[in-house]
């Protein structure tokens, strides 16, 4: 290794920190109505309004979002110590789905959180249910899991759809299918703080998410017990699965492939890459955000249509430095 | 001490273990012998807590296994199973430093990293170290597992065929590295171990199992005989003494 890595690896996060802070000036800047930090600091209340009711919402959720997907994705392939699972493809964001549209069979004025709260509880279960199958099936390669998490997904979706469909709020429901940043404003989307005390507990359990992935033997080797830190483990994916699904909407890979760069780059150890999960996954949304928005300008492009394409692309990088 | 008593495993209405009584000596390397599928791994299994028992009591220093806390004991006993199904990424010194995880929570002392640092050093793994575990033979894999184990710095230690699939310097190694524990660090080592002539040369005492029983149990020296070995194993053995340990020969 080369003094510059070292160099590199010892002051990266400063790097990253800074160009992160600049990215999100610059998500702050842009939209249809002009913003400028000379006139929010000349002090124009019109400007500030703009700030505190859509740009800071704005940037909050998108951050939040990014590190929750991530994290999520990172607690999943740990604890299965299979690399394709991840909120998208186990099911659990089908699962949040049924939920949400539970919760407006249920309540007529469902309130988001109520959503939330509904949404978790099924996405656990579902998640849980996918597990449980997973540990029958006995799979050999691990590609046949994410197949299997999909096609589980894939019917919970179709069974959503049709009952959305025949009780007449299938115009609600089709926000949920596409992650999109654009009507988040103030009011409506603070539930996604409570991302921040699940991703603390994320960090808490770092190692022990690591040690479940070793095994069932391994953990009751280490004093603990495997299906009580699965269930810890899914518990913090489903909720902060359940969050950004019924505030912002699907959003597929972001839970897949961050965690597996970590992973190729500083090894599975969750206690020293939970952080930097977190962070590169706020980076991503922030950047595929930034496009989505400038890309037809003044137009915007829903954010999860930009994080798959981008997402697919690196997905498939990976795949082949897998394989090599 | 360990006390098996009257310890019994079903799998799905086939008897794997019955009613094993068994006391094991302090301070040995203590091998567990027989032909596949008598139960040798289900025992240890059983002993090191990994897997349920369906009837019986195993006492671990005189009190109930169910009994124990399961962070406690995890500082009196681990255990090694065969091959870890998933190969995680982490360093060696990662790895052993989960060795400390029922000692420090994850939170490593200044005496945790004495122990690991003590592991790594016994296994002759320090330039390794920083080496991920997907990126290293299966031999210097096995060391690195053991070296966690030992950073656990439990009493007693089960080994489920430690030896498996390593060539001759790699398991001659391990089998040195589990007397030097034993003689030096006076723990007691318990080992699944399929080759008979590394039981001969470096076990202490012998329990032989055959279809879910004890056949056999005793010092190496009371084991090692070609009709104690016949019984056990079915087959003729010729042994042979060079330098005053004793070789079987099974090929014929």
């Amino acid at each position: 290794m080369g003094g510059d890595t070292i160099l590199f690896q010892k002051y990266y996060r400063t790097i990253y920190l800074i160009a992160f802070v600049l990215l999100a000036v610059y998500s702050l800047s842009i939209g249809v109505q002009d913003f400028s930090f000379t006139a929010l600091l000349n002090g124009e209340s019109s400007q500030l309004t703009l700030a505190v009711i859509s740009r800071l919402p704005r940037l909050a959720s998108i951050l939040l979002t990014g590190a929750m997907l991530s994290v999520a994705g990172m607690i999943m392939q740990s604890i299965t110590s299979n690399k394709f699972v991840s909120p998208s493809t186990a099911g659990t964001m089908e699962w949040c789905r049924f939920g949400v549209m539970i919760a407006m069979v249920l309540f007529s004025q469902a309130t988001t959180g109520q959503k939330v709260f509904i949404a978790f509880i099924i996405a656990l279960l579902g998640t849980m249910l996918f597990m449980k199958i997973l540990q029958k099936v006995k799979i050999k390669d691990q590609v046949m899991t994410p197949l299997i998490g999909m096609m589980l997904g894939s019917v919970v979706s179709s069974v959503t759809t049709f009952v959305a469909y025949r009780l007449d709020i299938i115009q609600n429901m089709s926000s949920w299918l596409q992650g999109s940043f654009a009507l988040i404003l103030k009011g409506n989307y603070e539930l996604l703080y409570l991302g921040i005390p699940c991703l603390i507990l994320s960090m808490i359990y770092a190692n022990h998410f690591t040690i479940a992935g070793m095994g069932d033997s391994f953990a009751k080797n280490l004093g603990l017990r495997y299906e009580h830190i699965l269930f810890i483990g899914l518990s913090l994916v489903s909720i902060m699965t359940s969050i950004v699904v019924v505030n912002v909407g699907s959003i597929a890979f972001i839970g897949l492939i961050i965690p597996n760069l970590l992973s190729m780059i500083k090894g599975d150890n969750v206690k020293k890459n939970v952080i930097d999960c977190a962070l590169w996954g706020a980076g991503f949304v922030l950047i595929c955000d930034i496009f989505s928005r400038i890309i037809i300008y003044p137009y915007e492009l829903p954010i999860s249509v930009v994080v798959s394409v981008v997402g697919s692309i690196l997905f498939l990088f990976l795949i082949r430095r897998k394989k090599r | 001490m360990i006390e098996v008593k009257q310890v019994t495993k079903v799998y799905d209405q086939f008897p794997v273990l019955n009613e094993i009584d068994v006391c094991l000596p302090e301070e040995k390397i203590i091998a567990f012998i027989g032909s596949n599928g008598t139960g040798k791994s289900t025992l240890l299994s059983i002993i090191g807590r990994t897997l349920e028992k369906n009837g019986g009591h195993v006492y671990i220093d005189d009190i109930e296994l169910a009994l124990w806390k399961s962070q406690e004991l995890a500082k009196h006993l681990s255990i090694l199973q065969q091959a870890q199904q998933s190969i995680v990424r982490l360093t060696v010194e990662e790895l052993v430093g989960f060795g400390r995880f029922p000692h420090s929570q994850g939170r490593l002392s200044q005496e945790d990293q004495q122990h690991i640092n003590r592991a790594i050093a016994y296994l002759e793994l320090d330039h390794l170290r920083t080496r991920y575990l997907d990126e290293l033979s299966g031999g210097q894999r096995q060391l690195a597992y053991i070296a966690m184990v030992l950073a656990q710095d439990s009493h007693y230690i089960f080994l489920d065929e430690p030896l498996n699939n390593l060539d001759m310097k790699h398991a001659t190694q391990i089998m040195k590295v589990l007397r030097k524990l034993v003689d030096e660090l006076h723990k007691t080592v318990l080992v699944v171990i399929h080759d008979i002539n590394f039981v001969s040369y470096y076990s202490d005492h012998i329990i032989a199992l055959k279809e879910g029983k004890i056949v056999a149990q005793g010092s190496t020296d009371e084991i090692i005989r070609p009709d104690v070995l016949k019984e056990i194993y079915d087959i003729e053995m010729t042994i042979k003494e060079i330098d005053g340990k004793r070789f079987c020969l099974y090929f014929e």
